[in-house]
Formats: structure tokens, sequence, C-alpha cells
């Protein structure tokens, strides 16, 4: 191969587009010819000092990219293509890269040490490179630092790759004690000590023996809290780090470290430096994280316990915690409220107190009331500011009857400081403020004396709505204070006292969408919401003003669909406000369209809505817009089967919808829709079903589409099934097997963690939701005789569930629902299959001593079935 | 390749949840819920399309939705709700009456009672059929008149409770105590829409239960809520659920017991797979009365004069219990159609295969209007029996325990 791979590589980085294409076509071409000689050459590349420091990093970079992918099926695709090279090849190629560490570029050290981590991902699973970890050990006691740094962070990014349980304990030691010693402050180079204190932070998750073993955990703490002292900010900052790690991970092992850690956290946040501080204050936060859901387990009805107690470190912080994060409230930045991507000191205290007052509830008020009182009568705008936010931050956590009499007395105060206030970061937080009262002391379901009254409601509307005439950042708040104070009357019915004023209010809130400058901060967005919220709290009185809303919300989006020769940036914004209508809309058709007063006027706009709706999908070219997806499942339900007539022109959209791999939310969504318009349309959908049980089968078989769909997929079977009947049997030939074959895999899936189990449990029951709707939708059919080759399967499959025992009671209702609908359709023919079936007498029992009533409800349904087709 | 970037960045300011995840979850929510009920009702509503009589046209007036509806299980319970609603004129108010289902008398104790049978106190009261649609709550008596016209907290009940389709219906099996003002469900027909007419008798009750707590219907009175609604307890059939349906203490006057078939469907008219019992420890009314509410001596029996001259019962088919001579028609003013209440002398019964052959009636008076019904064949049996050898508790008690005898000596082994 005669190939110049530095030219290329260089070429490709060139500013001329023309040479750029063609090195980077050369080096397509040179990876699909001949891929292990392109991989060595890359690497060899990347190893030769001689050559320039761009190629090599571009070598490294396309290394990295040869190795992994983000998405699961690419990933897999490339780990299985790096196994099958020739075994020689890619020792050259290790050889190569662990070469590079010994560099003296720095780069191509660091791009060295990130594409070792990537190859042992691969390979150390598979037990194939068991001597890197050795190898790199051994060069660790080597003189040169550079060397020392290298094989560090080399050792960071392998523990970031590769899973702990695919390391003996034995080298993990070995690593552990590498990396402790590396940041020790007796190692004189900060480069190396850098490295090593931010491998540390990658390993923390290989150390749970070492943290159990009290000797070793001391060691390992004070070393990180030592390099939080160290001269070095990038130090400190990266042992911060390690420390909220080891807080969420090894919280439970922290007790005797609390004190220590207080004061090195009290030093940072008082005198650090910024990165530094925020850090120190994350560390406090995650504390808070894990209290509160371990808090939140110990009041859980079913548990009532929790894996780890809590050990109660931030109420015997608090006296002192608190104070600590009412002085950063003070260290405000002008604007920040201005600045989306804005994170400072006083941003993170007062997120933190908002944490703790979650985690200690009443005990915080005491300690903060006088902070606030002192301060949010001062002259100076920060003082003011930051004793609103404080109040505003503890509005969640403590009692209701706790903070009721002070909320009574600061409404007022905070009303006219909405409107009076001069400084518009005040007003922001003060209005953030109110919208924290409304949603955490308001509504029907608390139990102390109401404190927005008939009396007072009018006077806070009249403040919100001036309010929503501010500067944008103010009105957005405002906007999102109302949202609250309508949902807290979501309940309230005629009794509304919202009624009187409501068209005042959408009035206001359309005027807000209109604005110049609605779309800075966000505003334009929550007034809308803030118009959804309205819509849905609406009661019979107010049902006319939102019938009225239809026709203009409609105009809006006609308009929206006018313009012409658009960039795409002004593309990108029509799209957005696309969105936010047919949201808008989606609510009002959920609606109006629910209440039998106004269901009838309101179908008479579902033509031109449709029409609406078409268009917005036309205007995207290739993808359909999840919003008017979602708008649409509305319409379908509220038409019935009058959506029927629009099926035709549709259909194209919604085959697109089942497409969208890439976005595939509105995949998901799309799936929700078909169930929608098979409850909608029933057998009328017949026309449709070939081609959407074609794109459903191409989905599941797909490994592109993300898997969270395809539990929706196959309950769409079932909505399918149930709504054309005995017409599914064409499809059953394909169906079936797929059922079958995910019912294999979910039945026997060992989930290694909750988040496995759960999505375990979603395919099941979206499996399980198939088979019922299959076998109800036979039922009473002459060729139910055409399920019976399944039954056996079916049954199998609940027995394997049955013994699994660890299924959820969602999936427990359904399949025993399934064991029901099986002897109901099959009837006497299936008597044999169920008595036979290993354990289907004692899950229906399990199941009718259920406690929750569903599962119980299904059960005795299926016990009612199930003794009919027994007995005959 | 940046170095590694831990950013401890929080939302700040910020509602946790943007209203397009709420409308998304929304979506999903309503879906699945939707595939429920959708499932529920394929369990709970195939075949269940009532064959009746249809009512003439004009008397009930179809409501425009049933004009779009080609549905084929929609009709029976448009039917009903809608007669509820509108129901004009007599021969409107015979269908309607046909749709409940009645209790034949118990005259012997059936087989395996135990086993296949459930039973409750009967409350002494009303028989009427409660329909909720479209925010309001009518009742209507047997005969077809509208008993209360409120608003309930049943699904649809009122103006205030409307969830899902306001026009889906239910309609409800009711006895309306008056003492309590409550009505008592003693059975199910139809639930938010989903027919039970082909569910079980065990499934129905099984449904009023968790669907009942499922509103507030149970509570007491209140403004959207006139009546309070009660599901009778129903009892195994066992020498235990006897027992506590017969002696044990209810919140209503009882009067009787009523045994349901566990396997029977719900079925229109005259059953034999429910059956009423009374005796006087559980009933005040064991014999019929006469219009001054006093016992006659002789046994009284309704029936119903045919347009040639016949005597008929209730039942369907109807028995014949005699014929009227048009010369006596004339002379007592009857028309074909006219309930005629006689007077049965004991030694003119005959008990030939468990029917009844009466050999001479004694003409007692015609009805007033208010009742529109003949005696049933059972009852005619039951008051018969009451006066010469009633069925007692015991004799039911005594039929459980053979029953169960029975049940077990399958499993005896004989020994020697």
């Amino acid at each position: 191969m005669s190939l110049d791979v530095t030219q290329i590589l260089l070429s490709a980085q060139s500013a001329d587009g023309a040479i750029r294409k063609h090195a980077e076509e050369s080096l397509k071409q040179f990876q699909e010819q001949n891929l292990p000689g392109f991989l060595f050459s890359l690497s060899s590349e990347l190893a030769s000092d001689e050559k320039p420091e761009e190629s090599r990093r571009l070598a490294g970079l396309i290394l990295k990219n040869a190795l992994d992918a983000k998405e699961e099926h690419r990933k897999s695709e490339l780990f299985q293509r790096w196994l099958a090279l020739d075994a020689g090849v890619k020792a050259q190629i290790k050889a190569l890269l662990l070469q590079t560490l010994s560099s003296p570029v720095a780069n191509a050290r660091s791009t060295s040490s990130q594409v070792i981590a990537k190859v042992a991902g691969i390979e150390i699973p598979q037990k194939q490179w068991p001597e890197l970890i050795v190898s790199l050990l051994s060069s660790i006691h080597q003189v040169q630092p550079n060397v020392k740094q290298a094989t560090l962070e080399t050792l960071g990014y392998l523990c970031e790759e590769v899973s702990p349980e695919a390391v003996d304990q034995d080298q993990v030691n070995k690593i552990l004690t590498a990396v402790v010693q590396g940041m020790n402050a007796s190692e004189g180079n900060s480069e190396v000590r850098l490295a090593a204190t931010r491998a540390l932070y990658n390993a923390l998750g290989f150390a749970q023996v070492n943290f159990s073993n009290d000797m070793e955990r001391d060691y390992i703490m004070r070393v990180v809290c030592e390099a939080t002292q160290s001269p070095e900010v990038k130090i400190r900052q990266a042992a911060f780090e390690c420390l909220v790690a080891i807080s969420s991970t090894y919280y439970d092992k922290l007790a005797t470290y609390m004190q220590d850690i207080f004061n090195i956290t009290a030093k940072a946040v008082k005198g650090d430096e910024e990165s530094v501080a925020l850090q120190a204050i994350e560390f406090w936060s995650s504390i808070c994280d894990e209290e509160i859901d371990i808090l939140d387990e110990y009041s859980s009805e079913f548990t009532a316990d929790s894996d780890v107690p809590c050990y109660y470190f931030i109420k015997q912080a608090l006296p002192a915690l608190v104070p600590m994060l009412l002085e950063t409230l003070l260290k405000q930045e002008e604007d920040q409220d201005l600045d989306e991507g804005a994170w400072n000191l006083a941003m993170a205290g007062g997120t933190c107190l908002g944490l703790v007052a979650r985690t200690v509830g009443d005990d915080i008020v005491p300690l903060v009331m006088p902070f606030v009182e002192e301060n949010i009568t001062k002259p100076e705008w920060r003082q003011r500011e930051a004793a609103t936010y404080a109040f505003g931050s503890i509005l969640e956590g403590p009692s209701a009857d706790k903070l009721a009499p002070l909320v009574n007395v600061a409404l007022n105060f905070m009303l006219s400081a909405l409107i009076k206030d001069p400084n518009n970061h005040v007003k922001d937080t003060t209005a953030w403020t109110l919208g924290r009262i409304f949603e955490f002391l308001h509504g029907s379901a608390l139990e102390t004396p109401p404190i927005i009254t008939a009396e007072n409601c009018q006077q806070i509307l009249t403040v919100l709505l001036q309010s929503m005439k501010d500067v944008p950042n103010v009105a957005e708040k405002a906007c999102g204070a109302l949202y609250f104070l309508a949902q807290g009357y979501v309940d309230a019915g005629s009794a509304s006292p919202l009624s009187p004023f409501f068209q005042d209010i959408v009035q206001n809130l359309l005027m807000t969408t209109h604005r110049e400058d609605a779309g800075e901060s966000r505003l334009r967005t929550a007034a809308y919401e803030t118009l959804n919220e309205v819509v849905r709290c609406s009661t019979e009185e107010t049902a006319p003003i939102v019938m009225q809303l239809v026709p203009v919300i409609m105009m809006e989006l006609h308009q929206t669909l006018e313009a012409e020769k658009l960039s795409t940036d002004e593309r990108e914004k029509r799209s957005d406000l696309q969105g936010l209508l047919c949201g808008c809309l989606q609510v009002i058709i959920q609606k109006l369209g629910g209440m039998e007063s106004t269901k009838f006027s309101f179908l008479q706009y579902a033509d031109q809505m449709m029409d609406l709706f078409l268009r917005v999908f036309a205007c995207r070219n290739a993808t359909v817009h999840e919003e008017a997806m979602l708008a649409i499942g509305a319409l379908a339900y509220a038409a019935g089967s009058n959506f029927a007539k629009y099926m035709a022109q549709f259909y194209q959209y919604l085959e697109m919808g089942l497409q969208n791999f890439e976005e595939y939310q509105v995949c998901a969504i799309t799936v929700g829709v078909v169930g929608d318009l098979c409850r909608a349309l029933e057998d009328k959908i017949l026309p449709y079903c070939d081609g959407i049980m074609t794109q459903l089968l191409k989905d599941l078989s797909s490994n592109q589409l993300h898997r969270s769909v395809k539990p929706p997929i196959f309950s769409c079977f079932g909505d399918i099934a149930l709504a054309i009947g005995e017409n599914f049997e064409k499809y059953l030939i394909y169906a079936m097997p797929m059922l079958q074959s995910a019912a294999d895999l979910s039945a026997h899936a060992t989930a290694a963690d909750d988040e496995m189990l759960d999505y375990t449990n979603q395919l099941r029951n979206g499996i399980l939701e198939a088979y019922s709707g299959i076998l109800q939708g036979f039922k009473s059919s002459p060729k139910t005789q055409l399920l019976m080759p399944y039954a056996p399967h079916i049954l199998q499959f609940l027995d394997a569930l049955h013994n699994g025992k660890d299924m959820d009671d969602s999936v427990m209702k359904t399949a025993i629902g399934v064991l029901g609908d099986l002897a109901d359709t099959l009837g006497v023919h299936a008597g044999p299959l169920i008595s036979q079936s290993t354990s289907s007498k004692q899950f229906l029992d399990e199941c009718l001593s259920s406690d929750d009533p569903l599962v119980k409800e299904s059960a005795d349904w299926a016990k009612i079935a199930v003794s009919r087709a027994v007995s005959g | 390749m940046a170095p590694p970037q831990h950013d401890p960045r929080r939302p700040y300011k910020r509602a946790a949840i943007s209203d397009q995840q709420r409308r998304r979850d929304f979506a999903l929510q309503t879906q699945s819920a939707r595939r429920a009920d959708a499932q529920a009702r394929a369990r709970s509503l195939a075949n269940s399309l009532l064959s009746p009589s249809y009512p003439p046209v004009d008397q009930a007036p179809a409501s425009p939705e049933a004009n779009h509806d080609d549905r084929s299980h929609e009709p029976a319970v448009n039917e009903v709700a809608t007669a509820a609603a509108k129901l004009r004129g007599p021969e409107g108010r015979r269908w309607f009456a046909c749709q409940i289902m009645l209790p034949e008398w118990m005259v012997d104790a059936p087989p395996h009672l135990a086993r296949d049978w459930n039973v409750c106190a009967r409350p002494a009261g009303q028989r009427c059929l409660v329909v909720s649609t479209n925010g309001i709550t009518v009742s209507r008596l047997r005969n077809g008149t509208v008993l209360h016209r409120f608003p309930s907290a049943l699904p649809n009940g009122s103006k205030r409770g409307i969830s899902g389709p306001a026009s889906s219906y239910s309609i409800l099996d009711c006895i309306f105590h008056e003492p309590d003002e409550t009505y008592y469900i003693v059975d199910m027909i139809c639930w938010r829409g989903y027919s039970l007419y082909d569910c079980t008798a065990e499934f129905r009750f099984f449904w009023i239960n968790s669907k009942l707590t499922e509103t507030s219907a149970g509570d007491p009175p209140s403004t959207y809520h006139r009546y309070r609604f009660c599901a009778v307890p129903m009892y195994e059939s066992t020498l235990e659920g006897l027992q506590a349906a017969y002696s044990g203490s209810t919140p209503y006057v009882k009067d009787g017991l009523l045994f349901y078939n566990k396997h029977a469907h719900y079925q229109t008219g005259i059953t034999p797979l429910t059956l009423v019992w009374k005796d006087e420890a559980c009933s005040q009314y064991v014999l019929d009365t006469d219009s001054e509410g006093q016992v006659p001596t002789e046994q009284h029996v309704v029936l119903e004069l045919q347009e040639d001259g016949k005597l008929i019962t209730s039942d369907d088919p109807p028995i014949i219990f005699g014929t009227l001579n048009s010369e006596f028609i004339q002379k007592s003013n009857l028309r074909p159609g006219n309930l005629v209440r006689f007077s049965v002398r004991d030694e003119s019964v005959k008990l030939v295969d468990g029917k009844m052959e009466i050999g001479e009636l004694q003409f007692a008076g015609k009805l007033n209007r208010s009742r529109t019904f003949a005696d049933s064949h059972s009852k005619v049996l039951f008051q018969y029996a009451a006066r010469h050898a009633p069925l007692r508790i015991e004799d039911l008690v005594a039929s459980v325990q053979s029953n169960s005898m029975e049940l077990e000596s399958t499993d005896v082994e004989m020994q020697d």
C-alpha cells in the first residue's frame, strides 16, 4: 500500500472543502478495502514521533471511532469486527498504542490512552488482553513523569470503559494502589497527581471491596481530602469531584468523615475559586439526593424500608450548613436570569437550599426565616433577591401547617414587590416564588385553610396579568405562576374563582404569545403551556370561551403554513411554533371532545383541523411532527368512526412516523396513535392494516430502533386484533413467531439492574396485551381453532413468568387476564391444556389473594372463564 | 479530546416536568386506559346481544347517537336506557317490564344448592331498574312508571360526574328501600356502557362490588347524589351462607331470600335460575293479602283474561288455569287483557308432576290498573304450599347438608 497516510490525514483537515472531501473518500476506501492494514497504518501514525501532531491526533480519533459508537447496534458491529481481526495484527496495533504512552508529545499520549481504553473495553470482558493491566502497572514506577501521567490516565479511561465485574479483585487492588499513590501529596509532579485524581473518579466504581475495609477506606478518604487542599486548582476541583462521586456511591460509609468534609467544603465555598466551590456545594446537594431517596423509600407504602439506612447527615449539619448556603445567595451575577447557560455560586447554593428543605422539612424554617426578614426590605437588590430566593427555596419540604402562616403574611408583600420592585432580578425571583406558593400551598389536596381565597384571587390575577407585560424573563415566571394557580383549581368545578376572569386570562395569554420579544427567555412557550393548563381547568361554564379559542389557534397555525422561503433558522422557529400550537389544540380537543355538551359543536371543526395537521406534516418533508401526531390521536378518539374519512390522506404520515427510527419518541407516539385509531375506527381500519402491520413487523426486527418502542408495538398488535377480529388471521404467521421468541427471551431474562427489570416487565406486558387482544379478537369466530396451535406456548410463557417470580403487579394482572382470555376464547378445547399446565392453578390462587385490586379483578374474571373451560 | 467534565449544573427556577412531557405522558396513560377498557368490554360483552321484542319505534324514540351507531352490541343497552328515559304508553311499559329478570318462587330446593347457588336476604321494597346516563339517573318500577328522577354518583349519573362518553349507560337492578331511602343493588346489567347480560351471576356480583367502590355512589346523600346505593351482601349458599342471609342482621327490612344460580346469565323474564323463598321469620309478606291488606281465608290467584276467555298466568309460555264463558265476561264487564282475581278452594287443587291444576276458580273481582301482571305458576304453587306444607328453612338446611355429604362421600373409601 503506497498511500501517504500522513498526507491524507492532513488533507482531511484542510480548510479547502474539495481537498478535504477527496481525502475523506480515500480514507473511507482504504478502510473498506483493507481494514487491518488501515488500522495498523493509523496506529503507526499515532506512534511515530516523527509525524506531525495534527495527523497523529486525527489518526487516533479515527481509531477510536473504529472501536466504539453511540448507537448500540453500531457498537456491537464494531466490537465484532475488531474481535474478528487477525490476532497478529491486533497484537502489533496494541504494542504501538502502548509504545505511544511514552511519547514526549502530550497530545499523542492522551489520545493513545483513550484508544487503549476502547480496545480494553472490547477485549477484557472476553479475557483477551490479560497482560494489559499488569504491563501498565509495571511502567507506573518509571521515573519519567510523562509516562506515569499517561499510564494513570489510561487506567482512568480503562475503568470508565470496562465494567468492574470483568476485572479480578487482585488487579483492582493494584490499580487502586497505583492511583491513590499517584494522588498522594508526596507526588511531586502535579500533572501526575491530577491524572491520578481524575483516574480515581472513574475507578471508584471498582472499589466496593476496598471501601468495605476500614483501613483501606480511611486511606483513600485521607488522600482525597488532602488533594482538596492542593495548591493546584485543577487538582482541588478533581478531588471534590471524587467526593461528590463518593457521596452517592458510598453514602453509607461516610459517617466518620462528615465533620472533616464539612470543614473542607465550608472553606472551599467561602474562599476557593468558583469551579471548586461549585463542586463543594454539589457534595451537599448529592447527599440530599441520597437522603431524599432513602426517606422516600421509608415512607412508601409498599416497602417502608430501604436497603441503605438514613444517617441524617443533613439534619445534623443543618445549623452550620444553612448559614453557609444563605451566604452564597448574596453572590449573584448581574443579568444571570438572562443567560441560559449561567451557573454560579448563588444558583448552586439556592438549589442546594431547596434540596435541604426537601430533606429535613420543618426544621429548616426557623433557620432561614430570620435571613429572609432581615434582608427582604434592604435597599441593596442583592439582599432582597437573596431573601426572596431563600423563601421560595424552602416552600417544598416543610409542612403546610408550618408554612401557611408565613405565606399568608408574605403573599401581599410578594404581590406588591412583583409590580413595584425596581430590580428585574428581584421581580423574576418574586414571580418564581409566587409560582412555588401556588404549586405547593394551593389546591384541593391541602388540609390547611386555603391561602388563596375568592377574595385575594382577583388581586393575584390582576398582578400576574400585569406582570405578564413586564420584561420577558419576569413575564415568563408570571406565566409559570399562573400555570400553578390554575392547576390548583383543576378539581374546583363550577366553583373555580378563575371562571369570572377566564376570558381576561385567555386574552392576556394570547397577547403574550404575540409579543415581539416572546422568543426571549422561553416566554412564548411558557404562555402556551399556561394556556394549556387554563384550558385543562376550564368548566362547563367557561367551555364557550375555550370553543372561541379553536378558530383563533387554528388561524395561527394556518398562518405558519403560509410563510414562504424561510431560512433554516426561520424554519426551525416555525416548527417550534407549530409544535406549541398543535400541543394547544391537543389539549383543547381532549377538553371539548370529552364533554358531551361541547363535543358535537366542537367536531364541526374537525375537517379544517385535520387539514391543518396534514399540512404541518407536509412542510416537514421527511419527518413527522410529534405534537401534530399527538393531537391527531386525540382527534381520532373524539371523532370515533367518523375519523375514517381522513385515513386516506393521513395514512402516509402514519407510515412515516412508524418509520422514524432516529426520533424514536415520534415512532413511539405514532404506535400509540395506531392504537387510538383501532379503538376509534374498529373494523374500518382494516384496509390500512397490511401497511401498518408490515411496518410494525419491520420495526420489531430492526436493531436500530430504540428498545423502549418495542413493548408498545406488541401492545399495538393486540389493539389491531381486537379491532379487526378474525381478519387478523393473515398476520398470525408473522406476529405469533415474533411474540413467541420475544416471550422466550423476556421470560428467561436475568435482569442485571432495576432498569433492565423494568424494561423486561414492560416487554412482558406488551406481549401479554398482544395475546389478550388476539384471543379476544377471535372470540366467537368460527376461526377460533386457528389459535389452538399457539395455546401450549402461551401457557408455557405464563408458567415461566410464574416460576420466575420477578414480574410486577401490572404484568401479573395482564398475565392472569391472558389465562382467562385463553379459556374464554378456546373454551373446552383449552381445558385439558390448562389443567396440565404446571402452575396455572397456583398462579390463579396467588392472584386471587393479591392485595392489588386490579390483579384480583383480572383473576376473578379468569377464574370464572377457566372453570367454565375446565368443567366443560 | 478534552479532559472529563463532571458538570454539577442542576435545573434552576424551572418546573421539573415540561408541559410537553405532561401531554406525552397523558396520551400514553389514556391510551393504556382505553386499551384496558376495550379489553374489559371484549371480555364481558361478546355474545351479549339481547334479543328482546323491541318496543314499537314511536314509543322509544331513538337517540341521535343510536342512528349513527351500527355496532351490533349497542341496541340492547340503548333500548333499555332510552326506554327508561323516554318510555311512553302501556306497550312500552310492558316491554320495559320484560327487561327485568324475575325469579321463580322456590317450591323445592334445587340440587347442589351449596355448590351452584348464591343467596342473599332480599330487602323489602320496590323492585326497579336504575339507569344513569347523560348526567341524570332514572329509576323505574317493574311496571314502567318512574319512581325517581335524580342526580347520583353513578357514572354519568349527574351533571357533575360526567366522565368518559356521557352517553354511556349504567343499568342497575335494585330494590328501593323506603325506610332508609337507599337503593339496594341486587344485580347489575350494564356498567359504563359495558353490557353484563352475558356474564354469569357470580361475575356480575363481583363486578357490582368492585365497580361500586370506584364511584362514590355508596356515600351518604348530597347535592349531586340524592340517594345512597348499597350492594346487597351475597353469600355462597352453604350452611354458613344460608345462615348469614337468613338470620344475619341487615341495615334493611328483609323480605325473604333470593337465590341466584352462579352460572346463569342475566335472563329477562321469569327464570328458574333465580329463586325467591320466604317464611314468616324473614318476611312480613309470606301469604298474599287482599285489597284491604287482610290474608283471605282462601287462596287468591290473579290471572289474565285472554281474547278467547282463557285465564292465564304470566309465564312464558303461559299456563291456563281455566276459562270464562262469554256471557260471564259480558256480565262482569271484563275485557281481554284484564287482570282478574279468583279464590281457590283447596279441594279443587290437584298437583300433577309438579304442575298445579285448579278444578274450580271462584270470581273475586277485577283488579285496579296499578297492577300489570298476572301471577306466575310458581307463585300460585308457592302460595298453595305456604298454606299447607311450606318449604321450611329446615328443609333448605337439610338440602344443603345432603348436598355437601354427597360431595364429601365421593372422597370416602368404602370400608368393611
